[in-house]
């Protein structure tokens, strides 16, 4: 936890901020080398948050103690008035014990009620700030202020919550001193560099936005039954307080029999009529759920070309604004779906060396035509593979023992949900012998799939770059730079030794770059190739 | 890429076996490495054979149903295997460039440059200093492969291989 390998002075020299600065004219303005606390509204945004945290449980103590006294609500009200208590008490000790300080060489967080905690970041450490606002921090003019080192999860500082202004001089700060920690040179340079900044911040050219109408196509790619996913899931916590049981046939069969009954007293138009009503609705939920988590992720999206890469803003309630430096993009991604692909839609993703949370953290153009993405690529460094580049496949053996496998693990799924349904409890599970035939027929699938991934999935050498092409449905490529590769490993299992083939498998910090299946004599080829490539530049060049 | 002959004095020769790939000559660990390597396995193996041992009480199969297999699995990773893995590790260490060769079953064959290398461990486990063993770790930035570790080198040859390393680091970041 402790980051501090070049044993820096201690903090308490103000010498930053001038003559001037005593210790309280520091809190009005920068405060560094002064711990400081976050904003105080923090202590009301936290509690406003764990309030509908706590509903929930508060309703299923409601239910479970309906039935046994008339006291139920009271327990209820009583354990709930104690937890927003202990919540309240504990958010604002938390609050009050957690402190911050802007060093010269640092940025230190110090945490905790009983037991401290204290990290400290050195600013050559950090690879990028990123600013979040939350849909109630954002009521309160809150943002919160994450500090991003290579290290990727756990190793960030995080903080919750400062006013949005706090946080942009904060982030402009931590770039400052970070240039200087990492040697540019001060001075006039950085006079004239903060000329430009502010130059770009007006005029930034944007190189994509999405407005309403393409958020809409998009989400209407963006089908999605989790809603369904949702409910089933609150359904099976709560199905002991449910009055019939959700699992089993019997029910939906008495619930679709005396449907039927009094369907078939009518007409079969009027039967045929309410089951498509019924898929009809099923889709309508599915692209209103796709359409509504778009619109709420990505409204208002742009990207923006600024000095050092591309800065993001995306986002409805939660508005976040994330700046993704050119020098530290390691490889991109252009992927698509198997439907969105026939209407020419991509995204691209970076693979950056400061990894922020969640998948989608570096989506650079989430949905956008392959003419919008070129200049992204452009600007990123990575171009399109150009023509006449020698592209290679896997070997036929590797697609063929892919199959085998893939072709067997379905199997042995199949059978085993069959025999689930043969020995578990007859009737009622009924429905695990389709399940276990579907999973059969997708054994077949995922065997021919294979043999059309041989003809598909390829990758090529440029004298720059490093391409692979995947995918067979909805074919995408993934591109990295050669000089930015950390390391090189072939690997071979126990298949690839029978089966005669070869893993290559490339360090790219932030993301997984493999080819696997290659024959030994190539892998050792491009092994040799992207090793000359890699030795050129120390990784000291790399990341600035 | 053929400069062996400026590397730290590393014992135990060449590796004969297993060169071609690269065109970098392979060498063998410190030959008290495959002796580490059994005293590890005996290690693990002794919680192995005591289970077996009460499963074969406690179980009604006839004798040796348990006791037979496994004291023969055992014995096998015990006195042979370890030759046959140190015969199967190798590394090179070139002027900008460490390769390690390992595995049997699994084989690997990685390259890291010194221009990738973020920080560098010599570690030294209790049963490695009574052989006067160490283990060379090269953390990189990348996802794949962010530690290499070469283990078996003489506690000098790793202290020595760290140094050369570090200049070539201190070196190219200057």
């Amino acid at each position: 936890m402790s980051e501090n390998p070049n044993n820096a002075p201690p903090r308490q020299t103000v010498s930053r901020e001038g003559p001037a600065s005593g210790p309280h004219a520091g809190e009005a303005e920068a405060a560094d080398g002064l711990p400081k606390r976050t904003d105080p509204r923090t202590f009301v945004v936290q509690a406003l948050q764990v309030i509908p945290r706590s509903i929930l449980p508060l309703v299923a103590v409601a239910f479970a103690t309906r039935a046994e006294s008339q006291f139920g609500l009271w327990i209820m009200l009583g354990i709930g008035g104690l937890i927003l208590a202990l919540s309240t008490v504990f958010t604002f000790l938390g609050w009050w014990r957690q402190t911050y300080r802007v060093g010269d060489s640092d940025i230190r967080l110090e945490t905790g009620v009983l037991s401290r905690a204290a990290r400290s970041v050195p600013y050559d450490r950090i690879q990028d700030v990123s600013l979040e606002q939350g849909f109630i921090p954002r009521l309160f003019g809150l943002t919160e202020v994450k500090f991003e080192t290579g290290a990727g999860g756990s190793e960030e500082i995080r903080l919750a919550y400062l006013t949005s202004e706090e946080g942009a001089r904060l982030r402009e700060l931590v770039r400052e001193l970070r240039d200087e920690a990492e040697g540019v040179p001060r001075g006039d340079a950085s006079v004239a560099k903060k000329g430009e900044a502010a130059a770009a911040e007006s005029e930034a050219p944007v190189l994509f936005s999405m407005g309403p109408r393409r958020l809409l196509t998009f989400g209407l790619f963006e089908f999605s039954l989790a809603f369904f996913a949702v409910l089933a899931g609150l359904a099976q916590q709560f199905d002991s307080l449910l009055p019939f049981d959700i699992w089993d046939v019997e029910t939906w069969q008495e619930v679709v029999g005396t449907q039927g009954k009094q369907l078939s007293e009518t007409s079969r138009f009027v039967q045929a009529l309410t089951a498509s009503s019924g898929v009809i609705l099923l889709i309508l939920i599915g692209f209103a759920t796709g359409i509504l988590r778009t619109f709420l992720r990505d409204w208002n999206f742009r990207l923006e070309r600024n000095p050092k890469g591309f800065r993001r803003r995306r986002g409805m309630f939660t508005r976040t604004d994330v700046v993704m430096p050119v020098h530290r993009v390691q490889a991109v991604q252009i992927a698509t779906g198997a439907v969105r692909h026939r209407f020419g839609w991509k995204s691209l993703k970076l693979v950056s060396l400061a990894q922020d949370s969640g998948d989608s953290s570096h989506v650079v153009a989430p949905f956008a035509k392959a003419s919008e993405l070129t200049p992204i690529l452009k600007v990123a460094g990575f171009p399109l593979p150009p023509r006449g580049l020698q592209w290679h496949r896997t070997t036929a053996a590797y697609r063929v023992k892919s199959a085998l496998f893939g072709m067997a693990g379905y199997l042995v799924l199949a059978a085993g949900v069959a025999a689930g349904a043969q020995f578990i409890d007859g009737g009622r599970f009924d429905w695990l012998w389709l399940i276990a035939m579907a999973i059969a027929a997708f054994s077949a699938f995922a065997a021919i799939r294979q043999l059309f991934l041989w003809r598909v999935e390829r990758h090529a050498l440029s004298p720059h770059h490093l391409y692979k092409r995947t995918g067979w449905f909805a074919p995408g490529y993934k591109i990295a730079d050669r000089v930015k590769l950390q390391s090189v490993e072939i690997s071979r299992g126990p298949l690839g030794r029978m089966f005669g083939y070869v893993t290559l498998n490339l360090g790219l910090a932030g993301g997984y770059f493999a080819l696997p299946g290659i024959p030994r004599s190539e892998a050792d080829a491009l092994r040799n190739a992207l090793l000359a490539s890699m030795v050129e530049k120390d990784f000291s060049r790399l990341v600035k | 890429m053929d400069e062996h002959g400026e590397q730290p004095d590393v014992r135990g020769g060449l590796n004969p076996k297993l060169q071609g790939g690269d065109d970098q000559a392979l060498q063998q660990g410190h030959p008290n490495h495959p002796k580490a390597m059994r005293v590890q396995a005996l290690l693990m193996a002794f919680p192995a054979l005591l289970g077996a041992i009460a499963a074969e009480y406690a179980t009604p199969f006839w004798p040796f149903a348990i006791l037979g297999p496994v004291a023969l699995i055992l014995a096998v990773l015990v006195i042979f295997l370890p030759h046959r893995r140190y015969a199967a590790r190798g590394h090179a260490l070139s002027d900008d460039r460490l390769r390690v060769v390992r595995g049997i079953l699994f084989h690997s064959d990685t390259v890291v440059p010194f221009g990738r290398v973020q920080h560098i461990d010599v570690d030294r486990g209790p049963i490695e200093r009574y052989y006067g063993l160490a283990t060379l770790q090269l953390y990189t930035a990348g996802s794949h492969g962010d530690v290499v570790s070469l283990p078996g080198l003489a506690h000098e040859d790793a202290l020595a291989m760290r140094e050369t390393i570090r200049a070539h680091i201190k070196r190219e970041s200057l």
